[in-house]
């Protein structure tokens, strides 16, 4: 299973890059029957009903067409890009809702990311999801729920069971990756 | 700018996921805005959405919903607003809710020499600026719910701790706490809380129904 994911990750990026550079249709179609039925899945969880999510799911893979330049693939994976598109639609759509966005940093994504920088994205995508898929099933249908919207701040505050160890790590290298942009952004 | 006084990961995590009212999210979005450390922890946690969105359930799509996002794609973008910039002290976010800087808002007196104004916010948590002049205490206060105070300009003590421009402070229920604007700059605070503040002295208490403290 760890190799499909890595392999998948890897390819995502790849379509995400001929939709930019090409406006490839088939590469969408690809990442649409992937993703499309979990965006469904998705909002279906976090409440929608089956039509509204359908509606839903259409304009987040749309929002992925028409915003493909600005996705970076040294700092998030395509299904964290889908993610964020998808919920923003989902308190957009179901809460009717504002959210207010932090700004954008001073410089956008290369048109030629670095190689390294991509595939280091992709191991640590592919450790997330195997650090997710292997915690007991209690917490795992905690995080779950926070991220369908089923629970408010203070209960994820007064849940101490969350194992947001895991995800400590992430946060170092995502730290070092910014500082390192940063520097070379001042350059 | 060094910060000293980061969201926690509860509170992140909320925003990441969707979770928080509104007011709560933009004072995420705009310490995040002035934060590394936290926009780095922040995207660690929609890392972790993006897990759940991989390996969650799917659900059937319809047979013709891909020739209909086609068509919705050839309809060209959607019209977004221009973004707003940052402006003055505040970053994007807050100038999007409050305007071009301090100058632009329309303050109200609150006694005591500070002044607040109300942003609109949907109702499940209320964000204000407070502005306080310096060395002026913020009324003795407690908390129902939760409060975060950030610092955009000066700076303040309490009784735990001194918070400058970009700090921000997360305070509880059990927290009661005196605030006091240092000497030499005005303070000004972006707060958000969930409910309404409860003065401890008697007047400011009476007050709160005409200035919605």
């Amino acid at each position: 299973m760890t190799t499909q994911t890595e392999r998948a990750e890897g390819e995502w990026v790849g379509h995400m890059r001929r939709i930019r550079d090409d406006a490839d249709t088939a590469a969408f179609a690809e990442l649409f029957g992937h993703f499309a039925p979990r965006i469904k899945g998705f909002l279906m969880r976090a409440g929608a009903d089956e039509t509204l999510a359908e509606e839903c799911a259409q304009e987040v893979m749309a929002t992925l067409w028409h915003k493909s330049a600005l996705f970076d693939p040294t700092r998030a994976s395509v299904a964290t890009w889908v993610f964020t598109i998808a919920r923003n639609r989902r308190i957009d759509a179901l809460r009717r809702q504002r959210r207010p966005e932090p700004e954008d940093l001073p410089w956008g994504p290369e048109p030629e990311p670095d190689q390294e920088a991509v595939i280091l994205m992709q191991q640590e995508t592919e450790v997330l999801a195997r650090a997710l898929a292997q915690l007991p099933q209690k917490q795992r249908h905690l995080i779950e729920r926070a991220y369908f919207g089923d629970l408010t701040h203070s209960e994820i505050a007064a849940e101490t069971g969350l194992p947001l160890g895991t995800i400590k790590s992430r946060i170092r290298l995502a730290l070092e990756r910014l500082r390192h942009e940063m520097s070379r952004g001042e350059q | 700018m060094t910060i000293r006084h980061h969201l926690s990961d509860d509170v992140l995590m909320a925003y990441s996921a969707g979770d928080l009212p509104e007011a709560f999210s933009l004072v995420v979005a705009t310490h995040v805005s002035m934060c590394d450390e936290c926009r780095a922890r922040m995207e660690s946690f929609d890392a972790v959405g993006g897990a759940v969105l991989a390996q969650g359930d799917t659900a059937a799509i319809g047979a013709d919903s891909l020739a209909a996002t086609m068509a919705l794609i050839k309809s060209g973008p959607p019209q977004d607003k221009a973004p707003v910039r940052r402006s003055g002290i505040f970053p994007a976010p807050l100038a999007d809710y409050a305007g071009d800087g301090p100058g632009a808002v329309k303050w109200r007196r609150v006694g005591g020499g500070v002044r607040q104004a109300i942003l609109p916010t949907d109702s499940g948590a209320s964000a204000r600026l407070l502005h306080i002049p310096a060395g002026a205490a913020v009324p003795d206060h407690g908390h129902h719910g939760l409060e975060m105070t950030l610092v955009l300009q000066g700076a303040f003590r309490d009784e735990t701790a001194r918070f400058g421009r970009g700090d921000v402070e997360i305070a509880t229920e059990a927290d009661e706490h005196t605030p006091v604007a240092e000497l030499g700059e005005d303070c000004i605070c972006l707060a958000a809380t969930d409910a309404p503040l409860r003065f401890t002295a008697l007047l400011p208490r009476l007050a709160q129904p005409f200035f919605r403290i």
